[in-house]
């Protein structure tokens, strides 16, 4: 057993050039290399930094109405101008973006947590449990999604749910509306994991079930959990947004962008107040393009073939 | 001695990784002459596969860039053809084989069609005539019933058929030279020995040159006149084959026959050559073998041994047979014997 | 050098010897269902593994080769039960292995590993070297968390890695070093027995001999068992003490190693030793090459597997199956002609 020895003096020489890198710091490499996905970033930070922070500096208060103040375009005093009942637009736009990015959030955390453990179990046990979960998420994936939204919005107005508790009933409804893509994603890709020769080691090794699902099948499904989740958010967004626009989602008086938008249904609004309705649409726009970008710069950076290191 | 039809001068290929710069072929330099099968030998990473990649201009740049020296091919330097005439000498004069020869086919055209696009394309043939060669090409490379071979698609053949049908194609527009990279490192055993066999019945039949990669001794052994051996993009030695197996000058040229187990020649223990191929990025200014040869001395550690001849037509980069190396060492007369 | 020799020569003696068997196979079959048509039916079966049988008896090594579709990987997986069989018995220390039930598996496999053949799949690029090597023992309880990082670097040493080591990712690595990782996974479960499915067809020429070497130390040291799969007849002869040749799920030919290279009997044995191309331009041979290709499992040829290609063949080939005879010296053929 000298040979060995010898040899590590030697590759110590080597091994020196190479830095010790996990697999998530050479990920974060490849992201900041990406102009793109890096503004999406900037724009998502600033974005969520206004609506979270701007509110308190604001010299107005939520649904704080002034009638002499009623549909003013924008000025110093008022940056985005009033809307018909004397609101400042800008601080209904911030606080209806809080709504909406709390709503995507939750409502794709609500659609991960299921589809993660649905697909990780269906791709893990296969047989029973994979034909189960598959036929009832192939039975979601048949279910037309808006009328169903549409439905259980007209539903929620007719229980008479308090505006404010409506959000919590929307975001439970969108996140269980939308696990089906990720847990396919999921199953796929724990099935074609098992096959690889590493999970046959595990398996030789005689490891407990639960130590190759959580410490080598789920670690290396985070990866596209992490992509399709950030692409959910946007999705998630434009699912409120559409349905606040046909006053089934967060109804007012709680501004969400979608039911600013409304605005724009009567035509003397679209026509002559623009800054009622342009502001919401604009950042509905902004914020789910600057998602989409981060979401496409993490699927390049955290492709688990790992090639252009 | 016959006439030149390659000749590599100074080639310098480049590759820029993130790491830094990968002098991937570093100052190479050899000739092939025509109706010579040369045999590129090394390990993998070693330049063999990019100097021939670089002859055919198949560099993908970025990242990678032949940034100096000349390929001469019958008297023309090829880095200095425009695009469109380099495509032409591509298909006509020089082509090439793979080691994967399911992912040179296209999966969605029969074979026949593959075979006759370059007939039709290159030489200008109508249908019936390129569908005659195609079928005279398929049995030359000895597959039996060529008329049924021509309608199938190829997921439907053997690796050993479709590699019989990339040599077709190679074959097709009579090239001067034949690049394979690797033609048989993905076939079995008995398979390689028939593709062996064909591509030595081609170069008696049809005097083409053959650039044979490899990375085995074996089929270097088989197939070569002559035999360059390359390591961490540099030339280390060559030498005609007898006088390489022979009498074999570089310490990792040795190391290298001596490592591999042979059929009915059992030995209780192999030799190995200590280490691993050194990291390819920003390599300095010595012999690249230096960390893992038994014989290395100081010199070796700083400056690059020149490939000089040291016996007809026999050259080798390395310090133990340069005046300068021998000043250095005294123990060198221990080189030639250091069977294990 | 001449006291490895020696030590060598006596583990060679005392596997052939004492004859104390560890794994025992008998009439092994692995089919694989080939589903078709619209509703996904089975159509048929490709038959991997084909009613193989042979013993590895304590301290030896034994050499399955073969070219691809022979089945001698899905023996290796069968064997150790990382594949459910078809058909047959496999015997570990006298125990069915296939009779176990889940737990007793699970305490088995501490006795019984693999190495894989791709040093790049066969680690989880996610998991820390180190840690990838000690998972088992913890899992196994096998040792505390306080004494695992030193009896993985302990292992990593003997399998020539270094204690710097231990926090890095399999990809920092290259395929020689994986194939140490891989190695010293298997090993510090101190098994008996180490099934090694072709470690080292994916490596260069000069770090296959490193392997080689290591894996052959190893054996000595451990007194390990093997089944070295490999489709290089120069790597068994180095490395084991007795070599079974497959063909399309069927063993053809098996017999000690030196009476094997030296006395060839089975043509298709006769014929892969020719193929290998030798590193000696002088030498002329006759060669034997084969025509045709190798026939799909899903379909194999009637009567004897080999008489698509054999040189020899004549109607009986076709029409029986000839039989697993002892020619003597332990040497057992399956050929008509023999």
């Amino acid at each position: 057993m000298e040979q060995p020895q010898n040899r590590m003096e030697q590759l110590q020489e080597q091994l020196k050039i190479v830095k010790p890198e996990s697999p998530w710091k050479i990920a974060a490499r490849r992201f900041a290399k990406n102009k793109l996905a890096l503004v999406g970033l900037i724009i998502l930070v600033l974005m969520s930094l206004i609506c979270v922070i701007g509110p308190f500096l604001s010299p107005y208060e939520l649904n704080q109405t002034d009638v002499k103040n009623k549909n003013l375009a924008p000025s110093a005093e008022y940056w985005l101008g009033t809307d018909k009942l004397g609101r400042d637009i800008l601080l209904r736009v911030m606080l209806a973006g809080r709504i909406s990015l709390t709503v995507g959030l939750v409502a794709t955390a609500i659609s991960v947590a299921i589809g993660a453990t649905l697909g990780a179990v269906a791709g893990f046990y296969r047989r029973y449990a994979d034909t189960i979960i598959m036929r009832i998420a192939d039975v979601f994936l048949a279910l037309p999604t808006l009328p169903i939204l549409i439905t259980l919005g007209a539903i929620l107005s007719d229980l008479k749910v308090a505006p404010d508790q409506r959000i919590y009933f929307l975001m439970l409804i969108i996140g269980l509306l939308g696990w089906v893509g990720l847990a396919r994603l999921v199953r796929s890709q724990i099935l074609t994991l098992r096959e690889q020769e590493f999970m046959q080691a595990t398996e030789a090794l005689g490891l407990r079930d639960s130590r190759k699902i959580f410490l080598h099948l789920m670690p290396n499904t985070v990866p596209i959990i992490i992509v399709s989740a950030t692409l959910g958010v946007a999705g998630a967004i434009l699912t409120e947004s559409v349905l606040s626009f046909l006053g089934l989602g967060v109804v007012p008086p709680t501004p969400s962008w979608g039911n600013m938008i409304t605005a724009a249904n009567s035509l003397i609004e679209f026509r002559k107040r623009p800054w009622t309705w342009i502001p919401p649409g604009l950042c509905i726009l902004i914020t789910v393009t600057a998602i989409n970008l981060i979401g496409d710069g993490l699927r390049d950076a955290l492709d688990p073939k790992m090639k252009n290191r | 001695m016959a006439k030149e039809l390659v000749e590599f001068r100074n080639l310098e290929t480049h590759f820029k990784t993130s790491a830094g710069t990968v002098k991937a072929v570093n100052d190479v330099s050899f000739s092939i002459r025509e109706g010579e099968t040369l045999c590129v030998v090394g390990e993998s990473g070693c330049g063999k596969s990019v100097t021939a990649m670089s002859l055919m201009q198949l560099i993908e740049s970025p990242p990678g860039k032949i940034v100096g020296g000349e390929i001469m091919f019958e008297g023309k330097d090829l880095l200095k053809l425009s695009k469109k005439d380099m495509s032409r000498l591509r298909g006509n004069d020089i082509a090439m084989i793979f080691q994967e020869p399911m992912s040179s086919l296209n999966p969605v055209f029969t074979i026949g069609k593959q075979i006759a696009e370059p007939l039709l394309h290159h030489l200008g043939m109508t249908h019936k005539e390129a569908k005659a060669r195609v079928i005279e090409l398929i049995t030359m490379v000895g597959i039996p019933r060529p008329e049924k071979i021509y309608d199938s698609y190829p997921h439907e053949l053997s690796g050993g058929m479709r590699q019989r049908i990339m040599i077709a194609i190679a074959l097709s527009c009579n090239p001067k030279l034949l690049i394979a990279d690797e033609p048989t490192t993905a076939l079995d055993v008995t398979i390689q020995a028939q593709i062996l066999d064909l591509m030595r019945d081609i170069k008696s039949k049809l005097n083409t040159s053959i650039m044979m990669i490899t990375h085995d001794l074996g089929v270097v052994a088989e197939m070569a006149d002559f035999v360059v051996v390359m390591y961490a993009g540099k030339v280390i030695e060559e030498a005609p084959v007898l006088e390489l197996f022979k009498n074999p000058q570089h310490p990792y040229t040795q190391g290298l026959l001596k490592a591999k187990p042979i059929i009915n020649q059992r030995k209780e223990r192999l030799y190995s050559i200590p280490g691993q191929v050194p990291n390819p990025v920003n390599l300095g200014d010595s012999c690249h073998f230096h960390d893992r040869c038994e014989f290395c001395m100081e010199i070796c550690k700083v400056k690059t041994p020149p490939l000089r001849a040291h016996a007809d037509g026999h050259k080798t980069a390395c310090w133990l047979y340069e005046e300068e190396g021998k000043s250095n060492e005294r123990n060198v007369g221990s080189v030639g014997t250091t069977a294990e | 050098m001449s006291e490895t020799s020696v030590q060598s020569e006596q583990q060679r003696n005392s596997g052939s010897g004492s004859l104390q068997p560890l794994v025992q196979v008998e009439n092994l079959k692995k089919y694989f269902p080939i589903m078709g048509g619209v509703f996904q039916r089975k159509v048929g079966d490709v038959k991997a593994v084909d009613g193989v049988s042979f013993t590895i008896n304590k301290g030896e090594s034994f050499g399955l080769v073969g070219e691809s579709g022979c089945g001698k990987s899905t023996i290796g997986r069968t064997l150790l039960r990382l594949n459910d069989k078809t058909e047959g018995s496999v015997h570990f220390e006298g125990k069915d292995l296939h009779a176990l039930s889940k737990s007793e598996l699970r305490h088995m496999r501490t006795k019984m590993q693999i190495v894989f053949q791709d040093p790049f799949s066969s680690l989880n690029p996610r998991i820390k070297v180190g840690e990838a090597i000690g998972e088992a023992l913890l899992d196994h309880g096998l040792v505390s968390r306080k004494d695992l990082k030193d009896r993985v670097i302990e292992t990593m040493k003997i399998c020539g890695l270094a204690d710097y080591h231990y926090d890095r990712f399999p990809h920092e690595f290259s395929g020689g070093q994986r194939q140490r990782i891989g190695i010293a996974r298997a090993l510090i479960m101190d098994p008996e027995f180490i099934v090694a499915d072709e470690p080292v067809s994916a490596l260069d020429v000069s770090i296959q001999a490193q392997i080689i070497n290591l894996m052959s130390d190893l054996q000595r040291e451990k007194q390990l068992t093997y089944l070295f799969i490999s489709h290089d007849l120069s790597v068994v002869e180095h490395l084991c003490n007795r070599v079974g040749v497959m063909y399309l799920g069927t063993m053809m030919e098996m017999a000690p190693t030196d009476e094997l290279f030296s006395n060839p009997l089975h043509p298709y044995t006769k014929a892969l030793m020719s193929a290998i191309p030798v590193p000696d331009p002088t030498l002329k041979r006759e060669r034997i090459v084969l025509q045709g290709d190798i026939p799909s499992p899903a379909n194999p040829p009637s009567g004897c597997k080999f008489h698509t290609r054999c040189p020899m063949a004549s109607d009986i080939c076709k029409e029986q199956v000839p039989e697993y005879r002892n020619m003597g010296n332990e040497h057992f053929v399956a050929c008509h002609f023999a």
